[in-house]
């Protein structure tokens, strides 16, 4: 490494650093009042991005000249400030008493909406945008050129920094958000105006938000992968510093925002013979340092362990799948007999239809054990369906027999999950469901970035199971076998003594402990077999489609299995069968209507959430027993 | 034993520390409970009671001093780690498995202290119903062995939550008041199971309680702490006399 390139570095890790905090501190702020995380908080830096594009191009093309960029991007925190209030309004507010995988739920299903209504905006293609004027030159330090907007973004982290640190510590408005994050029965004592101050707090993270991504601009083009990519950064950032703390999030920006430029700035190095390339492992040294400091310091560098349990079980949790009786056991078996006489009878279009279907549900099932039995709210699941199904497709490209490949597909997701739930299970509630995605999300750039093994964007192709299995209709019953076995297996398990132990966990960790059971053992256990599961169901999908993409294991299918799972009724026995066949047929359905069919599927999750939380099986459950 | 500690009992607390920020929850407390004996710990609100219990069972660590069970240091250890060692405890607010019967909660416990909650093959109903049914009856619970825990009323989840402390057979019972919100006959005979434990199985029972009928009516010896210390310790005729213990407790009580 130069000293030229690590000055560099050094400047373009600060001013990530800076951005990276604007969003956290957003996040933080919001979770500390309202304690819901905003997973859409992504969404808002992104709109940021392009709104400021538009406003600088408007004000720009209106002859303002210089200064419009920097209106532009005023205007453009300010608007993103204005729709996070409108977001608070509209749905958040009527969701703070309920539970949070409902709430968790929720804010995605904004950050669907938001893509779909940025990509109707303004298209598809990245927005370049224009150098900040007045800022577009170098400084000379020490005899190299450094970006002079890099510095001043470095001075914005701070900056923004001291302000909040002012509001929160010597304005009434921060007696209030203190009050609120503190001590809930205090804000009604002191008669302030809940409703009021949520949505004001939601409104200032939004704009930080907003703010953040309207200042990238210059370094980076809007596009329609910052949402995600942020979130998932933001969480990381959050997680690190401790959720809630304000200098935390800070400090843990400046650390992660100087281990991605470190790694960019050493390059390819040799290390004891080995060439190792580190720009190309960015993702694997953030990963490693939230891994030493979470295993160090679980509630993050500055955070506090939560006084309170942060988990709000569903109502459905707290109610008891009954024990499949005699009346369950003949809908199974006449189940069963139709999908097995289906392919003599059905078209061979119906078959692949099907077997989406098997394999969506096996997924599903897999996610309703750890939502279920283990309490565990993840928004990563398909990284374990996706290692799954990468597991087998490289295998079977490395010319392993196809018996072999698909049996690493299991054993791939295994490992995945005892890693990742190592962590994982250290942390309860919503810090679980921000690491889960944070890891996905890691997983999911991993594979999108090593192209000489994965293929990168490309994926793998030519992933065809060997003869008998190559003809559709033996696909299906294949499918079909091994679906039925995933199903009975994951059943079992829940009525098992370790399921009874696991729900135990859930229901009363305290209970659990004093009975002498290993809370985090039994909730590891628990995770691994649920990731385990979703790679066998992403075995399966990898020789039912041919070919792989990074799709496979990126946050929207982790989304589209807990929609499956929503609908299908979180206790409801046959729920994943019922709620992947539903959500098939509507990602079959919907795309065929708009183009912006993922802003529909949003739309929906927002109704299931309000309207319908027990899913369409607690519906049918609810019906059914009146009746009885 | 190590001969150098004069540890007859099942239970040794010798010199335990720990603070909260700057609040001294629990502060140079030490005591010793021996087997077949029923202690009881009171004192006002915020002295330091459940703490103790807390610290005893691996559900804290303490700041400093240590804990004895049956001679062997277990501070330090986690929770379920001591509970295998053979103590059991109920909570101040009841904790049960609110999602499962009340006797699939004893189920649950048969089958951990068996070893056997790890097990994810065979199907946990196949705990045989005597087995829990002799525990359901021994706490005057067996009529509720069907009703879901999240319905019952409060003083019977505190039943159902001794039975799953006893179905571990536990050496040490330790029990965060046992009889809060029940009515005055009940107490008595919640208390009865927790004596004839004592007395019929030589187990060490360690109670917290603010009814002075029950603390006094079946505690062999009672400890008084306040604001984290002891103040007096005796049988219940000799604390019931004591001025101080008068003054800081039982004055503002009787
Ligand atoms: N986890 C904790 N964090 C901070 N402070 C705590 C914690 N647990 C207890 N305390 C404090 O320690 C002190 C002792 O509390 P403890 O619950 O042990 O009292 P107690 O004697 O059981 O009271 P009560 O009769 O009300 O149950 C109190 O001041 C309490 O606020
Ligand atoms: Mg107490």
């Amino acid at each position: 490494m130069t000293f030229a390139s690590f000055l560099l570095q050094l400047g373009n890790g600060l001013s990530s650093a800076s951005a990276l905090f604007l969003v956290a501190a957003g996040l933080t702020l919001i979770f500390g009042v309202t304690r819901i995380v905003n997973f859409a908080h992504g969404s808002l830096y992104m709109l940021g991005a392009y709104l400021a594009y538009a406003a600088g191009a408007w004000l720009a093309s209106a002859g303002l000249g210089g200064i419009s960029f920097w209106l532009g991007v005023l205007a453009a925190a300010l608007a993103v400030g204005v729709i996070g209030a409108l977001i608070e309004v509209l749905l958040l507010k009527r969701l703070y008493a309920a539970p949070e995988l409902l709430q968790l739920t929720a804010t995605f299903a904004v950050v669907l909406i938001v893509r779909d209504a940025t990509l109707a905006a303004f298209g598809a293609e990245d927005l370049l945008g224009p150098r900040a004027p007045g800022l577009a030159g170098t400084v000379t330090i020490a005899g190299h050129a450094i970006p002079e907007y890099d510095l001043f973004l470095i001075v914005v982290g701070p900056v923004v920094l001291v302000a909040l640190t002012f509001l929160v510590t010597r304005t009434r408005f921060g007696v209030l958000i203190r009050a609120a994050s503190e001590n809930r029965a205090l804000t009604a004592a002191l008669g302030i105006d809940e409703a009021k101050l949520f949505t004001a707090v939601f409104a200032l993270g939004a704009f930080l938000a907003g703010l953040a991504g309207a200042l990238q601009l210059p370094r980076e083009p809007a596009n329609l992968g910052m949402d995600l990519a942020t979130v998932a950064d933001a969480f990381v950032v959050t997680v690190v510093g401790g959720l809630g703390s304000i200098p935390g999030a800070f400090l843990a920006a400046v650390i992660i925002g100087m281990t991605k430029a470190m790694c960019i700035a050493l390059g390819s190095q040799e290390i004891l013979g080995i060439s190792i390339a580190f720009p190309k492992i960015t993702l694997v040294a953030e990963f490693a340092v939230m891994a030493i400091v979470l295993a160090v310091r679980p509630h993050g560098l500055l955070g506090t362990p939560p006084g309170a349990p942060v988990t709000t079980p569903l109502p459905e949790q707290r109610e008891l799948v009954p024990a499949p009786g005699r009346r369950e056991a003949l809908v199974a078996g006449l189940v069963l007999a139709a999908l097995l006489a289906l392919p003599a009878v059905g078209a061979e279009y119906t078959a692949v239809l099907v077997t989406d279907i098997l394999v969506a549900a096996l997924f599903a099932a897999s996610l309703q054990f750890l939502l279920g039995s283990g309490g565990m709210t993840s928004f990563g699941h398909a990284a374990y369906f996706g290692v799954g199904a990468y597991a087998a497709a490289l295998a079977f490209k490395a010319g392993a027999p196809m018996a072999v490949a698909f049996a690493l597909a299991p054993v791939g997701a295994f490992v995945a999950a005892l890693l990742f739930g190592w962590f994982c299970v250290r942390l309860a509630g919503v810090y679980l469901a921000m690491l889960t995605l944070a890891f996905a999300q890691i997983v999911w750039s991993i594979v999108f970035q090593w192209d000489a093994v994965t293929g990168g964007s490309n994926g793998l192709v030519g992933i065809w199971p060997p003869e008998i299995l190559a003809e559709r209709k033996h696909f299906y019953l294949f499918t079909l076998a091994v679906v039925t076995l995933g199903l009975a297996l994951l059943a079992r398990i829940a009525r098992s003594p370790f399921g009874f132990a696991l729900r135990g966990v859930r229901d009363s960790p305290l209970r659990a402990g004093a009975l002498g059971i290993d809370v985090r053992a039994t909730q590891w256990r628990g995770f691994v077999i649920a990731g385990t599961f979703a790679g066998l169901a992403g075995g399966v999908y990898a020789f039912s489609k041919g070919s792989l993409s990074p799709e496979v294991l990126a946050i929207p299918r982790s989304v589209d299995a807990l929609v499956m799972v929503l609908l299908g009724g979180l206790n409801a026995l046959f729920g994943p069968l019922v709620g992947a066949a539903a959500f098939t047929w509507l990602a079959d359905v919907l795309p065929r209507l708009t183009e912006y069919w993922r802003a529909l599927l949003g739309a929906l999750i927002v109704a299931l959430v309000l309207v319908f939380p027990g899913g369409i099986g607690g519906l049918v459950a609810r019906l059914t027993r009146r009746a009885a | 034993m190590s001969g150098a500690l004069p540890t007859a009992g099942v239970l040794d607390v010798r010199h335990l520390a720990k603070a909260f920020g700057g609040i001294r929850a629990v502060d140079d407390v030490t005591f010793a409970v021996g087997a077949g004996e029923l202690v009881a710990l009171i004192g006002p609100n915020g002295a330091g009671k459940s703490t103790c219990f807390n610290l005893v069972n691996g559900q804290l660590a303490p700041d400093s001093g240590e804990v004895r069970f049956e001679g062997k240091r277990i501070d330090g250890l986690a929770a379920h780690a001591v509970a295998r060692r053979g103590v059991g405890r109920t909570f101040q607010v009841a904790a049960t498995f609110a999602s499962m019967t009340v006797r699939e909660n004893v189920a649950l416990a048969l089958l951990a202290h068996a070893r056997r909650s790890g097990n994810p093959v065979a199907l946990a109903s196949a705990v045989p119903r005597a087995a829990t049914s002799v525990i359901l009856e021994r706490v005057g619970c067996a009529p509720l062995a069907e009703a879901h825990c999240a319905t019952l009323a409060y003083g019977d989840a505190k039943r159902v939550e001794l039975a799953l402390a006893i179905a571990a057979d536990p050496r040490l019972l330790l029990m965060d008041e046992p009889t809060a919100g029940m009515a005055p006959r009940s107490r008595a005979e919640l208390m009865q199971v927790a004596r004839d434990l004592a007395v019929q199985s030589r187990i060490a029972v360690l109670f917290t309680e603010h009814d002075m009928d029950v603390v006094f009516g079946f505690a062999d010896r009672v400890i008084v702490l306040d604001h984290g210390r002891i103040i007096a310790q005796g049988t219940p005729d000799a604390v019931r006399a004591d001025p101080l213990v008068q003054a800081v407790y039982l004055g503002e009580t009787a």
